[in-house]
């Protein structure tokens, strides 16, 4: 009776620590702190409390993300201020190729590293490169799951994001 | 004489030495199959997506500078997390992944010795020997059968 109660625990275990993650839209962005690509020290959403934040999971050895990593650098230039910022999370990388590829595209946003993918399973992601727009509050209001180009930022994201400042 | 014994045995040990080196030279064939490709899900072994190709670079790296496996092993760890060697270390939690399956398999022996222990002793005490003979009917159905029985003329 207690192997058989032993089994279903640990089959109940296994299910619910591998059960279902991620965020829908409305829902609270996860925040745990992540060490920054560069510069050393941790980091987390909830720093960014009051900003739009426009996260984006990417990985050096994603095509995709080399594709729209010069637009958003782009949308970062343009909009990027006290009130909205392009927040990179290099995930399932390792550090120094996600170092290089910052280097390479000229990337000026604040980037995080997320080594063993945690964000990444927290945020529900399938892949690299997908994007979620948070807002001033802490929840997900836009998510894409693909790359984001010029015209996607301007016609989805810009549309959200307050006058005047970014 | 003693002085080619010598010279003979440094001889000897130098051509020993780099094969000894060579021998505890990590090797990416071997790290391949005890770490995970953490975007496949799989064996580095098994995995040709390019962030497998890009962690085998990595480790090709480390193995040119002269880091030993365990090093390397450590190393991969500090880049992707624990969940990128194939096999749990074994130590704190993941150690339940070592012992859970021997406790198992004790828990599981001894509750069949008991439980043959317990048959043994069931049958002991129904007197033991060969198998009990087949009992007959009793009572009124002995009588019953006697009055069938004697309804037929054999």
């Amino acid at each position: 009776m207690l192997a058989v109660l032993a089994v279903v625990g640990l089959l109940v275990f296994g299910l619910i620590s591998k059960g279902s993650s991620g965020v829908a839209l409305g829902d609270p962005a996860p925040a745990t702190p992540l060490p920054r690509l560069q510069g050393g020290g941790d980091e987390s959403l909830a720093q960014y409390k009051g900003q739009w934040v426009l996260v984006n999971f990417w990985a050096s050895w994603c095509i995709p993300c080399k594709q729209e990593a010069p637009a958003l650098e782009s949308f970062q230039r343009q909009h990027g201020g006290p009130r909205f910022t392009v927040l990179g999370i290099d995930s399932r990388d390792l550090s120094g190729d996600g170092r290089e590829f910052v280097r390479r595209y000229g990337l000026s946003y604040p980037q995080l590293r997320d080594g063993d993918g945690g964000a990444a399973h927290d945020f529900g992601t399938t892949g690299v490169p997908e994007n979620f727009l948070i807002d001033p509050a802490g929840k997900v209001r836009w998510l894409l799951r693909g790359p984001v180009d010029d015209e996607y930022l301007r016609n989805e994201v810009a549309p959200f994001l307050p006058k005047g400042n970014s | 004489m003693r002085a080619r014994a010598a010279l003979l045995a440094v001889a000897v040990l130098a051509a020993l030495a780099p094969s000894a080196s060579a021998a505890q030279r990590a090797s990416l064939t071997e790290i391949e199959k005890q770490v995970m490709c953490p975007v496949c899900g799989t064996l580095l072994q098994l995995a040709e997506s390019p962030q497998a190709q890009r962690e085998r670079a990595f480790i090709r790296r480390l193995i040119v500078a002269g880091k030993g496996e365990g090093q390397i092993k450590d190393a991969l760890v500090a880049e992707y997390g624990n969940e990128v060697l194939a096999l749990p270390q074994g130590s704190g939690f993941s150690l339940s992944a070592y012992l859970v399956p021997i406790v198992a398999f004790l828990v599981a022996a001894v509750a069949l010795a008991l439980g043959v222990m317990r048959w043994r002793r069931a049958g002991g005490d129904s007197g033991g020997g060969g198998p009990a003979a087949p009992a007959g009917p009793k009572g009124s159905d002995a009588e019953r059968l006697d009055a069938d029985l004697a309804r037929y003329d054999l």
